[in-house]
Parts: C-alpha cells; structure tokens; sequence
C-alpha cells in the first residue's frame, strides 16, 4: 500500500513548509537529457514535490549508462523516458510525468519546450548543449535555463560550481573537464553536477535567483 | 577596449566570428551574450564589436 496523494503532499509540506511546497507543487520542469545530469535531476525535482516534471530524451538504456545514469539492468533497451518516467513514478506516484522520445532541434524546440517555465540542458554533447542554450534563449528570453558544462574525470568535487551568466541562464560545473580529454564520466562528479542544476531549480521556483 | 570575460582586450572593429577564432572558440559550442543579450547565432558574422561593449562567451565541453 502507498501513501494517499494527501498523506505524501502533508509529508512534504512537513519538510518543506506549506508555503515553499506549494510553490514546488504549481511548477512545471522540462529536462532536456537523460543522461547522468538528466536522471540524476529528474530524481531529486520528483522527491523534492514538484507538480509536473516533462522528460525529453530520444535514446535507450545501454550498458554502457549503467555506471552513472539513474537506470537498472533490467531496463537495458527501453526509451529512457519510460524507464525514467517507471522510476520516478515509484518516488514520486502523485507527480505529473510526461515525456516525448524525440530529438531537440533548432526547429521543434520552440514548440515542445513552450509550456515549460524551466529548462533544464542535461545534454551530453557540447554542440548539442550550445544549440540548445543558444535555442532557448533566442526564443524564450523570459524562461529559466540552467545548464551544464565541465563534470567529467575525479577533479575535486568542491570545483564545480553554479554561475549565473545572465538574468535568466544558469551554467553549472568546472567549465573545463571534457568528456573527450582524460578520464570520462563518473557517477559521483556527474551527480555533484546535477545536483548543483537541481538546487538552482529549486532556488528558482522560490523565488531565489542568485547562484 | 572591449570586455571579453571580464577581462579588457582590444577587440573594437573586429567582428565576432573573428573575436571567436582568435580566441580559439570553437562557434558551434559557444553561446555568446552581447551586452547582457544573448546575440544570435546568425548574427556572429555580421556584428561588429565596439568601444564600451562587453561580451561573454560560455564554452561548452562534453559530458552528461
């Protein structure tokens, strides 16, 4: 038996307060990625109670994700927006998950990001990232992005940071460490990563703008 | 003099595709904000910086 839609909202507000839980529980998300940075931020937007969370990603599990994407053997060939979506249904059941298996493009960004207030860039590409950001911030001045650049290798943790860069763009990571130089992804440095975007979400929706 | 970064360089009469490669920025992993907008990317060949302007560039590297 799972808690009732209202023994889990009185849990939160618990923990959160009534009036910052209500300000998760009325906002909208877009993470765009599912990757290390996008599984790991959906997870901690769905536990934070957060109303409605929209999961964009074109690609399966693979072997290869399971060292640091948020994903079970089992999983292995779904898309990953239903694998996520099963997972974070499992945290957060009352959460309104959607999700779309396609890839961003400069042409259907402006549509399929629209009704988001909040975009998250979890990409793994860094043209992809650039496109993305550029896209959004040409077509949505006032949309909050928060993205992220530099987490790979085991350079210290305390090295990834969040900056704000302009009124409504946020860039989190080291800024350097390329996935393609030296060691690649870890499962603890990405998820320090995206745990900087999802904090920045979360200071976001109440109200708080600065890194 | 222009602001690039936060740091003074004399960049006034260049263009920024040229700002971008004499700098070693690869322009399909930048964004890069003019004066605090974000200056399209169809408009890197055709802006040219000016005295007083202050750009940013944000470089993206792989990894997710």
């Amino acid at each position: 038996m799972i808690p009732s839609k209202e023994e889990m909202y009185a849990a939160l507000e618990e923990r959160h307060g009534k009036e910052l839980q209500k300000l998760f529980s009325e906002t909208a998300v877009v993470i765009c990625g599912l990757g290390g940075l996008g599984s790991n931020v959906a997870i901690s937007l769905a536990r934070a109670g957060l109303g409605r969370i929209h999961l964009i990603d074109f690609d399966r599990v693979d072997i290869s994700n399971l060292n640091r994407q948020q994903y079970f053997p089992e999983q292995l060939g779904q898309y990953k927006t239903e694998a996520l979506k099963d997972t974070l249904l499992k945290i957060a059941p009352y959460c309104d998950i959607t999700s779309q298996a396609v890839k961003l493009d400069e042409e259907n960004i402006p549509v399929l990001l629209a009704d988001f207030p909040i975009v998250c860039e979890c990409f793994d590409n860094a043209e992809q990232k650039a496109m993305l950001v550029n896209s959004v911030l040409e077509n949505f001045p006032d949309k909050k992005l928060v993205a992220a650049s530099g987490m790979a290798g085991l350079g210290s943790a305390n090295s990834i940071v969040t900056k704000r860069i302009a009124r409504n763009f946020w860039l989190c990571g080291d800024g350097k460490s390329d996935v393609n130089e030296g060691l690649g992804l870890i499962s603890a440095r990405v998820a320090v990563c995206a745990a900087h975007q999802a904090t920045m979400v979360l200071r976001i929706i109440s109200g708080k703008d600065e890194a | 003099m222009v602001k690039l970064n936060g740091e003074q360089h004399e960049l006034a009469g260049k263009t920024v595709t040229e700002m971008l490669n004499d700098n070693g920025y690869d322009p399909k992993r930048v964004a890069v904000e003019l004066n605090l907008d974000i200056l399209p990317k169809s408009q890197y060949e055709s802006t040219v910086l000016k005295d007083g302007d202050s750009v940013e560039v944000v470089s993206f590297v792989g990894g997710g």
